[in-house]
């Protein structure tokens, strides 16, 4: 247990390398990993998702910032980042440069910022970015910005682990109809209209605002409290209308309004029970994904692999369908 | 399950603008399925070795085109040491005269690639570095 005491005594390499293991998901990560889950709890867990070139960076970087030099009165907080970009699926290879817009927060050792490929990973996130999460939070980070891969309509894990999820979109990117899709815009707790200096920002903005009308209220009502009928209950404190920030990176413009837009969302979070909602969903979600995997490879090994691929082959001639070649692999190996 | 990935900080120290180089490099190793950090313009050696530690990478690559690699490189090898991250391989990259190369050699530097060295040896070199065996590419 050398390695758990290292870093939850603020050890940073030893930190480090043992997301590293995490990563490669190696049986000694997992039981650090394991052993410092009873730590975790305690970090606010904040998303930061949009698509490609809206400024995601740049905003955790003023944002980062800020909280490392709040104004007067408020505290000042340690921060992690994870920043995930893509993995290429031809070659695996990545090139991870989030750091690029990260570079005022060097020399800062109340900042740590890891990036992270997302090897294979469709939803937005790296398998292993939830126990990159864990390690932070364990090692005493009181916020934890995740920045997704550059997203576009599908990519919403990040709704699953992050207690606020911020959108960040840029003037320019589309009209009202992308704005009415389903997907991205709609897990948003924070809309953000960031490099608020360009040409456009008033139609961008007037499209979110206009998406927001169309929002119903009873879905964004937490669980326990959903009750459109009750009037007494249905106060401004008891639903969120995501609010809409608009900010340019460049100078900090709205910065401020962003981190109170933050605080005002977490005091939500416990004020209603929706904080613990959100956890309960959050480990049923993992712990539903990581039975599946285990699931999986526990058949993988006892399967007959010239089974398998006898099926596959069938299935490849057409001469049975994928449902029939599921029923059979499963009644046929392993039980 | 995961595999290990080599992963590389491609930094550029001084204050020379000229990343045109870095950028192929780091592209040249994304294609070999490496993972790539790249860290921008200007860095510094204490800006460096923090991102080292902080991604844990197994190599950091360095280009320097100012001439003022006989300052920064010391440096940066020795910030890497005092962080306890001596296993770190540092190649650099760039215009670096004859004379210097044995002194930057004999003080750690695992290689020093100037124009015109094909990306494949640079990826061999690595990989054979990192993996401490040769894998014959």
């Amino acid at each position: 247990m050398h390695s758990l005491d290292s870093v939850l005594g603020g050890d940073r390499l030893a930190l480090s390398r043992l997301l590293t293991q995490i990563e490669n998901d190696t049986s000694e990560g997992r039981e650090v990993l394991s052993s410092l889950f009873p730590y975790t709890g305690k970090a606010h867990l904040i998303g930061v998702t949009g698509a490609p070139g809206t400024g995601k960076s740049s905003l955790v970087n003023r944002l980062a910032r800020y909280y490392r030099h709040p104004p007067k009165g408020e505290q000042i907080r340690r921060i992690a980042i994870v920043a995930v970009d893509p993995s290429s699926p031809f070659t695996g290879g990545a090139i991870l440069g989030d750091r690029v817009r990260m570079r005022d927060l060097a020399g800062d050792s109340g900042v740590f910022i890891r990036s992270m490929a997302s090897r294979g990973s469709l939803g937005g996130l790296a398998n292993a970015t939830t126990g990159f999460v864990q390690v932070f939070d364990a090692a005493g980070y009181d916020i934890i910005f995740i920045e997704t891969v550059g997203a576009g309509q599908a990519e919403v894990d990040i709704v699953r682990l992050a207690h606020t999820t911020i959108v960040v979109q840029s003037p320019g990117l589309g009209d009202d109809i992308q704005a009415i899709k389903a997907g991205i815009l709609e897990i948003a707790d924070i809309l953000v209209v960031n490099k608020a200096d360009l040409p456009g920002v008033d139609n961008t903005e007037r499209a979110l605002y206009g998406m927001l009308e169309l929002v119903s209220h009873d879905s964004r009502l937490p669980a326990s409290t959903a009750d459109p009928t009750d009037t007494a209950s249905n106060s401004l404190d008891s639903f969120w209308v995501p609010p809409i920030i608009r900010t340019i990176s460049i100078d900090g413009t709205g910065i401020p309004d962003l981190a109170s837009a933050i605080a005002n969302h977490h005091l939500f979070l416990n004020k209603t029970g929706e904080w613990k909602h959100r956890e309960r969903n959050r480990f049923q979600a993992e712990l539903e994904s990581m039975l599946r995997e285990a699931l999986l490879s526990r058949w993988h090994r006892k399967i007959d692999d010239g089974h398998y691929q006898e099926v596959l082959i069938r299935l490849i001639e057409r001469r049975i369908s994928p449902y029939q070649a599921v029923a059979e692999l499963l009644n046929g190996g392993a039980q | 399950m995961g595999d290990r990935k080599i992963r590389v900080l491609i930094a550029k120290p001084g204050l020379d603008g000229h990343d045109r180089g870095a950028k192929v490099v780091a592209r040249g190793l994304r294609d070999a399925g490496m993972e790539v950090i790249y860290t921008g313009l200007r860095q510094t050696p204490e800006m460096i070795a923090e991102a080292a530690l902080q991604e844990d990478v197994d190599v950091v690559g360095v280009s320097i085109l100012s001439g003022a690699h006989m300052s920064l490189v010391p440096r940066i090898l020795e910030l890497l040491k005092s962080n306890g991250q001596d296993h770190v391989k540092v190649f650099i990259g760039g215009i670096i005269p004859d004379e210097d190369i044995e002194v930057l050699r004999e003080m750690g530097t695992s290689g020093i690639y100037g124009p015109g060295t094909l990306i494949e040896t640079i990826v061999h070199d690595i990989r054979a570095s990192v993996l401490g065996v040769s894998p014959g590419g």
